[in-house]
């Protein structure tokens, strides 16, 4: 296909645009993160490097604990919710069985459930059973809000593989589990994975329940503690610090998406149009 | 001899077999999905349930000796407060506007990748940084472009002069619903994008062939096509930014300068107030809302299918 001059200049301009619009905030918090202290007001999108931000984060024992929460209460609810899902969305987009119809409209809803409507009941239920600020606290309501995303991405996913090829295996020679260990687990593998980083970036960006369910240091996640992080005085936020720990549980988390961006794209698009 | 023994009963028994099997499918399926139900069930059911017993019961735990049964009275109190509708109507404002623009800019953005020359993927790269990035860090990250004493927005020419947005409550909501927008813009795009490649090239061929401009072929042929898909994306996304707090609560902490939405509202309430009673009317009542808007759109999806099948 030809085009003219004009239409490239106008597809470049667009590209521009969307760039720009989606890289300014990210742009912005990095180069506050990387200000002196004396340049935070100079309202300029580059004063050169100045690590004080980082060092200070890095040495406060609050973000160091509240990144470890994170990662631990995001991974462990990640990979519960993947094995929950996974047994789920086999059974869905394999076998015929009366209720699937439920199971998966009663997914659909939770996925339209609004959290504040539970926060108080687990606040009070957590407080009383003893999992009031604890890990599993914040991984049992992440494990299970995560759960329809999880069960919709895998059973597209599922429903793609070729699963004649397990009994071809098996007419081959294999045992049944080498057939599902040499045949269907790689297959799989794509889509488990893709669902894995939707649900991480879910539990890894909740707030509501992070500040519900914590109180300290404990299990207090990042979004969490950044909320509560005090500079010198208690009234006065500490714009350089937050901006650098901003930055970085933000930068992992784009790497990724942008490493595995086709994934994330086509898992979302899935999930979405068979929902 | 062996073909003989298997063949010879074909007649009745594997019916039987069938059913044997077939309820074997099911008890398995049953069992794969039992602890996937049984968590929905007990994270969401139980605590909505005791949600709904906690609204009838007046508990507040500063007191919480003075735990008795109210009936409906922390609705009624709720409902005539005028705070509720208040934060009623910035939820609605912030949905309304927030979502509509969404729509319009994920529309623009799919179409122009849809028809991209070169560059696809950077655009794809660069809308899924959004969505990739934590709600509080973008919420931050906007707060602090319009920070009065240090934001960059305040520093370019023009805009400079016009007061400081934080620190009124149009200029708040504005904000909010910039980030709310910025954040969330990319999903719209994402859920469109998969209503689009559903739209057959070949009707636009047609269509073109048969002298229709640019615009009747978008407003006749991609939106009614991609209506479904329209939907389910205003469902998800209205259904979300009814829920919002995040935004709201790191840009104008607890809902400053009367920017409270509703789940801002149920917050200061259980969790500040600990009054867990009247926290739990709000609850409901949000969680009410949230039934009525997913009612109205699976309506309006259900008459749009219908309409499609009857016409093809």
């Amino acid at each position: 296909m030809q085009h003219t001059n004009r239409e490239r200049v106008l597809w470049s301009l667009g590209i521009l645009v969307v760039l720009l619009y989606a890289l300014i905030p990210v742009i912005w918090i990095t180069s506050v993160s990387l200000k002196a202290p004396a340049e935070v007001a100079d309202r300029k999108f580059f004063s050169g490097f100045d690590f004080t931000n980082y060092d200070a984060i890095f040495s406060d024992n609050t973000f160091l604990a509240a990144l470890i929460n994170s990662i631990g209460i995001a991974s462990i609810a990640t990979a519960i919710s993947i094995v929950l899902a996974a047994m789920a969305a086999y059974a869905t987009s394999r076998l015929d069985f009366t209720g699937k119809a439920l199971i998966l409209s009663g997914a659909l809803a939770v996925a339209m459930f609004p959290p504040i409507s539970i926060v108080g009941s687990l606040f009070d239920m957590w407080r009383s059973v003893g999992l009031y600020d604890t890990w599993p606290g914040l991984i049992i309501p992440y494990m299970t809000f995560t759960l329809p995303l999880a069960i919709y991405t895998l059973s597209a996913f599922f429903r793609e593989i070729p699963w004649e090829l397990e009994q071809a295996a098996q007419v081959d020679g294999a045992t049944p589990f080498q057939a599902f260990r040499k045949i269907i687990v790689p297959l799989a593998a794509p889509g488990v994975f893709t669902a894995a980083i939707l649900v991480f970036i879910f539990a890894w960006n909740d707030f509501i329940f992070a500040i519900t369910l914590t109180s300290t240091d404990n299990a207090r996640t990042v979004p969490a503690a950044l909320a509560f992080f005090t500079g010198a005085s208690q009234f006065e936020q500490p714009i350089g610090a937050i901006c650098a720990a901003s930055v970085v549980v933000t930068v992992p988390i784009i790497i990724m998406v942008l490493i595995f961006q086709r994934r994330i794209v086509a898992g979302l698009t899935a999930g979405a149009v068979k929902g | 001899m062996e073909a003989a023994t298997t063949r010879a009963p074909t007649v009745t028994p594997p019916k039987r077999k069938v059913t044997d099997r077939a309820r074997a499918e099911r008890k398995l399926a049953w069992l794969l999905c039992a602890p996937a139900v049984i968590a929905m069930l007990v994270v969401t059911g139980y605590p909505i349930a005791y949600a709904i017993y906690l609204s009838l019961q007046k508990y507040d735990l500063r007191f919480p000796d003075d735990k008795e049964f109210v009936g409906l009275g922390n609705y009624g109190d709720v409902l005539t407060s005028s705070t509720w509708w208040t934060d009623v109507l910035n939820t609605v404002i912030i949905t309304v506007i927030s979502v509509s623009l969404e729509l319009v800019l994920g529309m623009l953005i799919v179409l122009v990748m849809h028809r991209a020359i070169f560059g696809r993927g950077p655009v794809r790269a660069a809308i899924l940084i959004p969505y990739g990035i934590v709600t509080v860090v973008a919420a931050f990250a906007w707060k602090y472009a319009f920070d009065p004493t240090s934001g960059f927005v305040q520093g370019l020419p023009l805009i400079s002069d016009i007061a400081q947005p934080l620190n009124t409550r149009e200029g708040s909501f504005l904000v909010i619903i910039l980030a709310e927008v910025w954040k969330t813009t990319p999903f719209m795009a994402l859920l469109l994008l998969a209503g689009l490649a559903l739209v057959p090239d070949e009707l636009h061929e047609a269509a073109k062939v048969d002298g229709a401009s640019t615009m009747q072929r978008f407003f006749r042929i991609t939106i009614p096509l991609m209506r479904p898909a329209i939907l389910v994306a205003l469902l998800f996304r209205t259904l979300d930014a009814f829920r919002i707090f995040d935004n709201i609560y790191i840009i104008q902490p607890g809902g400053a300068l009367n920017t409270e939405s509703v789940s801002i509202l149920g917050y200061n309430v259980t969790i500040n107030r600990v009054n867990v009673g009247l926290g739990s009317a709000v609850s409901i009542l949000i969680f009410i809302c949230v039934i009525l808007i997913a009612v109205f759109f699976v309506k309006a999806l259900g008459t749009s299918t219908a309409q499609q099948r009857g016409e093809t």
